[in-house]
């Protein structure tokens, strides 16, 4: 099974080189082929639920020697098995989205190319148990989205991206910066060898220091408050089906994936940077909410939104780690991470499903901006329901699946004690509701705007893209029934909490 | 002691200059001066006082040799950065045909 592993990098990977070399030739193969590879390694992904055990690759095959680890291992457990699910299934409907939407641009080759190195990129963040290793995806990452941020070419798109690119590139520089302090101090690069190093120091200033530079460093590519400033720039700026895997799923890849694991798994956890964590996490949640409700333009304020749902996740993950560094009761923290990796997945789903909307509507009517539009609905019925469904789900209405992953994440403040932050929470659900309740209100009822002229719906595979998203939306809240619980999101968070298992079997000593 | 000090005097100085500069091009060089800074600490932190070249060939096995490993991170770390560098200044260039200008503050169609 592990033999499988190095499929999620190598593929994209090599469809990237592979686009430029035959789409000279035959135009059509560029976007025939990337829905295919990213189901091809969705159905692997999905075959690797449930994950009991670790699987290990060696790349390279160099084993360890005198118990210490050389080469680099590719690890999978419960945690990243989820997120390479995520990735390659929103990766395969924005590619399928993109089939009739990139249409208007000019070099879809490149288009192609670049998505599939985010998408090797972000599998080998999620992927790779080794820090140097993580540095050099999380870079093809971040470089393939600094340019499909700019991928139109205008000024507003230049400008995102250079702002992107200058926080980005700050953000890699902090990161490899604590990389190399790692280094300095336990002359490892391997995460479960350093997790084993640091076990046996504690209450070392220097690993404090990494930890507040991993925060920064990682905070920045998450888009957390106060690091969020290029966020709403860059998300609307880019190309819808890119702005949903943006949103989606690439500042939880690079940013909120890589911050759990090296604070759960690799370091011991400790309090203050538990309530750092926590803090954040209920600064982003408020500030993004109320940034939100003044956006006129619809991708803008589904960005700020992305700042606050960001928002929800880092509070619930802070509330678990505040409870088990104060070795508080296992089973709230168990609850509060179980909440947190349930909206991570929800808000991948409905995020990349707003942004896909948001696109249809601008691929339509060629404008975006909430107070130009109105009336949309009759004209655009599928658009308009799945926008719909997508803004229920987000602003946490019951059956939708957003209010179960909320209400976890609001039962779990309560019985950590954290009361404030639970009120808190149901709050900007509530400012979430009405913002949302406006867009529809401005961009699909109400009176019909003039001077939108004629307005169809959008192509067939982009509503399919649309559909898919939106019955998840209602779907994802079978996660809340305990038995399929157990199986998929389980798993996840065991590995998060389990800090023994992680260290012992990567090493491979 | 003193050089990792300068080191990062070098990497608050690149800090600095993205974070005062106007200039766009000022601001892509202050960047590859915090990048550099890093180059050269990374390779500090692989150098041995009085160690060898390593590689090992029979007859040396017991010497003391500086660290490898760094320095191949700081390869790695100066072809990434290369990318990077290039990216942001193809950026800049396409920046200065849309707006005649490489003045930050002029650049500022998007806002709120």
């Amino acid at each position: 099974m592990e033999v499988l592993l190095p499929l999620y990098i190598i593929i994209p990977l090599g469809t990237a080189f592979i686009i430029p070399v035959i789409g000279r030739l035959w135009s059509g193969f560029a976007r025939l082929i990337s829905p295919v590879i990213f189901l091809l390694l969705l159905i692997i992904g999905l075959q690797h639920m449930p994950v009991s055990n670790q699987l290990v690759y060696t790349v390279g095959g160099w084993q360890p020697v005198d118990g210490i680890p050389i080469g680099i291992s590719l690890v999978l457990d419960g945690f990243n098995a989820l997120l390479l699910v995520i990735i390659n299934l929103m990766a395969f409907l924005a590619s399928f989205y993109a089939f009739s939407y990139m249409q208007k641009y000019t070099a879809k080759n490149n288009f192609y190319t670049l998505l599939c190195l985010m998408i090797a990129g972000m599998n080998g963040v999620v992927l790779t148990g080794d820090l140097f290793n993580l540095y050099v995806f999380l870079e093809i990452a971040s470089i393939a989205s600094y340019a499909l941020v700019a991928f139109g070419v205008e000024k507003e798109e230049l400008e995102a991206s250079f702002k992107y690119q200058v926080l980005g590139g700050m953000a890699s520089l902090l990161i490899l910066l604590a990389i190399g302090l790692l280094y300095w101090t336990t002359a490892t690069l391997n995460m479960a060898d350093v997790s084993n190093l640091l076990a046996t120091q504690q209450d070392n200033k220097i690993i404090t220091f990494i930890q507040v530079l991993l925060i920064t460093g990682f905070g920045l590519k998450a888009a957390i408050v106060p690091f969020h400033a290029w966020l709403p720039d860059a998300h609307s700026s880019a190309p819808s089906p890119i702005s949903a895997l943006l949103s989606g799923v690439l500042i939880k890849a690079i940013g909120l994936y890589v911050l759990f694991r090296l604070l759960f798994n690799v370091f011991a956890l400790s309090y203050s940077i538990s309530l750092t964590i926590l803090i954040l996490g209920i600064v982003s949640m408020v500030i993004g909410g109320l940034l939100a409700i003044g956006q006129a333009d619809y991708k803008r304020m589904l960005a700020y939104s992305s700042i606050s749902q960001v928002g929800y996740i880092m509070v619930a993950t802070g509330i678990g780690m505040t409870v088990m560094a104060t070795n508080g009761d296992t089973g709230i923290a168990a609850l509060a991470i179980f909440g947190a990796l349930f909206h991570l997945i929800n808000h991948a789903v409905f995020k990349g499903l707003l942004f896909m909307t948001a696109g249809s509507v601008e691929h339509a009517t060629g404008i975006r901006d909430l107070n130009k539009l109105g009336g949309l609905a009759r004209r655009m019925p599928v658009t308009s329901g799945t926008s719909f469904l997508g803004s229920m789900a987000i602003s946490g209405l019951p059956p939708f699946s957003g209010f179960f992953s909320k209400l976890i994440i609001i039962l779990a403040a309560i019985q950590a004690g954290y009361y404030l932050v639970a009120i808190l929470a149901a709050l900007v659900s509530i400012i979430t509701l009405a913002y949302f309740l406006r867009m529809q209100k401005g961009i699909f009822y109400g009176v019909h705007a003039e001077g939108i002229g004629k307005v169809r719906e959008a192509p067939l595979t982009m509503l399919f893209s649309m559909t898919v998203l939106a019955l998840l939306c209602l779907a994802l809240s079978a996660l809340i029934i305990p038995d399929i619980r157990d199986i998929i999101l389980m798993p996840a968070v065991d590995s998060l909490m389990d800090t023994i298992t992680y260290s012992a079997i990567t090493s491979g000593v | 002691m003193i050089v990792y000090l300068m080191c990062f005097i070098l990497f608050l100085t690149g800090l600095y200059g993205v974070l005062s500069q106007r200039n766009i091009i000022k601001i892509v060089i202050g960047l590859s001066i915090m990048e550099f800074s890093l180059f050269l600490f990374l390779a500090l932190i692989g150098y041995i006082d009085g160690g060898e070249v390593p590689i090992i060939i029979p007859g040396n096995e017991t010497t003391q040799f500086v660290d490898p490993l760094p320095q191949a991170m700081v390869l790695t770390a100066i072809v990434i950065g290369l990318a990077t560098n290039a990216m942001l200044l193809t950026i800049a260039i396409r920046l200065y045909k849309k707006y005649k200008t490489f003045d930050i503050r002029k650049i500022n169609q998007l806002k709120g």
